[in-house]
């Protein structure tokens, strides 16, 4: 998509094309010649498992929204709903549609999975860092639009809790009523409760919910190709950071994209499918709740709400904090904090590889976003017992809470003040070719 | 700060096992463990004549309260299930009254104010024993029996939880637990006080097979037989499940070879 294009038209009618639309030509650009850093690790396949995610999920959410039917009306007698009705008849009378259903369930699990590790990658190997800002800030956008999609699928199976997840999260709005507690007149309710409101299309999470999340989660993975259209275009502009966080220099220090790294990804989506596989058709209910095997019932709240897994740090993170409004803003807050990551991390060295301070701050950061997906899995009042002491768990989330702003607001800007960082190499194929090798190589 | 990150890594390793649950008399116990094929997540499957002694005592004990909405006479003989035999499943459909369409009148109820029926045909659903579900906490002392169609998959702990309810009753509650009027004892329920009285009897069914209908084995078949209901297709998933896994593994092999053999020169 940019810089000097070695496309040869071979044929009368592709040159005819490529005077036309050279669609060819940037499928060769970008996908063929693209000269490519030759240290790339397996940490940098993930681009390519979650274009394949991605594409799986469109593929079977379209066929499964050909069966799925978005109605919270009730059905045998009351103890049902024709969206519940509609994913079982799915699963029993839908040709593979279990093999569908399950593909696509256990898909946005892997799909996390993937997301989570690119990401970590990205800041690892400081990949956000300049000139590669908007490429990262366009992966943020992706993730966020990934949390709304998998919120509005998780929503459509219309169990217990999908109905109480929806209620949960789309309540969260209700905390602006401490900004504005009445939108016109006395008795008005507050704005927060207006959004809340306008979001159900009626009182209460309902029918109308369920139709317009359908909607939704049809529409937002299109939204999400479509950044990731810019994301990968974003890419092709300055070309892929690597390990080292040093820049290409010349062609000794690349490969062409195709073959080196056409099999290298394929080789490492192959490995992440099997388990994917595993969850499929041997688990595949093991990322699931069953809770959401019995039907929406709005009188009945299941004992224990939890999100999926991907989504419980942030859960942990809302729960810690007393004053609803706060708890909003702090949820919000740590997803809108990774937009200004590449201006947060002042350190003139990309790779952490690098850094032995930062390196230790962002294995703790690791570590802290699953003790707070530990903790967002928890019943809200639970309690460790450490040798006769009483610790609510509480306590280790505002912890985890705290250490996760500090590691962008504090570690990041101030470290680099007093970290020297280890010498790097000179180039890319000096450290691949062995003259020199990094001093703090893994 | 070399420290740092071994400390953090322990924390996270050792807060689930410091996370001790609470115990009180009102928690419910785990659920026993049960060793029967289908729970054998790889190659397991069902246990044939168990799903069909399952079917007889879901039919004969469980279905007077449990609606069964999502199962259908003639799924009793697709395959992966119980295997009953094309006349088995007509004999069975059309030994069920199943609420009829309405008559050459409109009439869907009889002079007397009785629902209609007829004889089911194998694409009819097993009949549900309560019209609605008012109908069924009215007829149950306020507690609707739920719907038995998923209840395996819609439980922590699944078979084994299902099993550990149904054999579960006839315990002596703890010195000073109170057992609530017109519920019964049970350990694995949560709160431990149950509606459903106790089920199943040594005894409750007779099984064509010779099988001695004794409480465990009856709560055994049933619960291989709700498991089925749950997930009709475990069978067809588990095999292709096996065929899917063995073209990958060769195919990353194949992958991991050109992998080589492309890079060979390059690292």
């Amino acid at each position: 998509m940019s810089g000097n294009s070695t496309y040869q038209p071979k044929t009368g009618l592709t040159r005819w094309l490529d005077s036309r639309l050279p669609i060819l030509r940037l499928a060769h650009d970008t996908m063929t010649t693209f000269p490519t850093p030759r240290n790339l690790n397996v940490w940098y396949t993930f681009g390519a498992i979650l274009t394949f995610f991605l594409a799986v999920q469109i593929v079977t959410g379209i066929v499964l929204a050909m069966h799925f039917l978005p109605s919270a009306v009730l059905t045998n007698g009351g103890t049902s709903s024709v969206a519940f009705d509609s994913v079982e008849s799915i699963m029993r009378d839908v040709n593979y549609g279990w093999l569908l259903r399950y593909m696509h369930a256990n898909g946005a699990s892997m799909f996390f999975l993937a997301v989570y590790i690119h990401m970590f990658r990205g800041l690892y190997y400081g990949s956000s860092k300049a000139p590669r800002e908007i490429l990262w800030i366009l992966g943020v956008l992706i993730y966020v639009v990934m949390v709304a999609t998998a919120f509005f699928g998780y929503v459509l199976p219309w169990g217990q809790m999908s109905f109480w997840a929806a209620t949960v999260i789309t309540n969260l709005f209700s905390a602006l009523d401490q900004v504005v507690p009445h939108m016109g007149g006395a008795h008005a309710p507050g704005i927060g409760t207006m959004i809340a409101q306008w979001l159900w299309g009626g009182f209460a999470v309902g029918d109308a919910t369920l139709n317009r999340f359908f909607s939704l989660h049809y529409l937002l993975p299109f939204v999400i190709a479509g950044l990731v259209g810019l994301h990968i275009w974003a890419l092709h502009v300055p070309g892929n950071n690597n390990p080292l966080g040093i820049d290409v220099q010349g062609p000794q220090d690349t490969v062409p994209f195709h073959p080196y790294y056409t099999v290298k990804d394929g080789f490492y989506l192959c490995l992440f499918v099997i388990i994917y596989a595993f969850l499929v058709f041997f688990h595949p209910d093991f990322v699931g709740n069953p809770d959401n095997y019995t039907p929406a019932n709005p009188l009945v709240t299941p004992p224990h709400i939890v999100p999926e897994w991907y989504l419980l740090p942030f859960y942990a993170m809302l729960r810690s904090i007393p004053q609803k409004l706060f708890g909003v803003l702090v949820l919000f807050g740590a997803l809108a904090t990774l937009l200004f990551v590449p201006w947060l991390d002042t350190s003139r060295v990309r790779s952490m590889r690098f850094r032995p301070m930062m390196k230790q701050f962002f294995w703790v950061f690791v570590a802290d976003c699953i003790l707070l997906g530990y903790l967002g899995s928890q019943e809200p009042q639970a309690v460790w017992h450490l040798g006769g002491i009483d610790v609510p768990l509480l306590w280790p989330a505002r912890i985890g809470t705290l250490y996760y702003f500090v590691f962008f607001f504090v570690v990041m800007p101030f470290l680099p003040l007093i970290e020297t960082p280890l010498e790097r190499p000179k180039s890319i194929a000096e450290a691949v070719l062995g003259t020199a090798q990094p001093q703090a190589a893994e | 700060m070399r420290i740092v990150l071994p400390l953090a890594l322990a924390a996270a390793l050792l807060a689930p096992t410091l996370a001790a649950a609470q115990t009180a008399d009102s928690e419910p116990l785990p659920p026993r463990s049960l060793d029967l094929s289908f729970q054998e997540p790889y190659f397991g499957l069902y246990d044939r004549a168990a799903l069909q002694r399952g079917y007889q005592v879901y039919k004969e004990v469980c279905s007077a309260c449990h609606s069964l909405n999502r199962i259908a006479f003639h799924d009793l003989g697709a395959p992966g299930g119980p295997g009953f035999s094309e006349a088995q499943v007509k004999a069975l459909a059309a030994a069920a009254k199943v609420p009829a369409e309405p008559n050459d009148k409109g009439e869907t109820y009889n002079s007397s104010g009785e629902r209609i029926t007829r004889p089911g045909i194998p694409a009819d659903a097993m009949p549900a024993p309560f019209a609605n579900v008012e109908a069924a906490r009215a007829a149950n002392n306020g507690a609707a029996p739920p719907d038995l169609s998923v209840i395996v998959k819609a439980r922590e702990g699944g078979a084994n939880y299902v099993y550990s309810i149904l054999t579960g009753f006839g315990q002596k509650p703890p010195p000073g637990f109170k057992v609530l009027a017109g519920k019964y004892y049970n350990p694995y329920f949560a709160g431990r006080n149950i509606s459903m009285p106790p089920p199943l009897t040594d005894g409750a069914v007779t099984y064509s097979d010779g099988t001695k209908a004794a409480i465990d084995q009856e709560a055994k078949d049933v619960v291989t037989f709700l498991s089925w209901a749950a997930e009709p297709k475990m069978e067809e998933r588990k095999q292709l499940g096996f065929e899917v896994v063995a073209f990958l593994v060769l195919l990353s092999a194949l992958l991991y070879l050109s992998y080589r053999r492309v890079w060979r020169d390059k690292h």
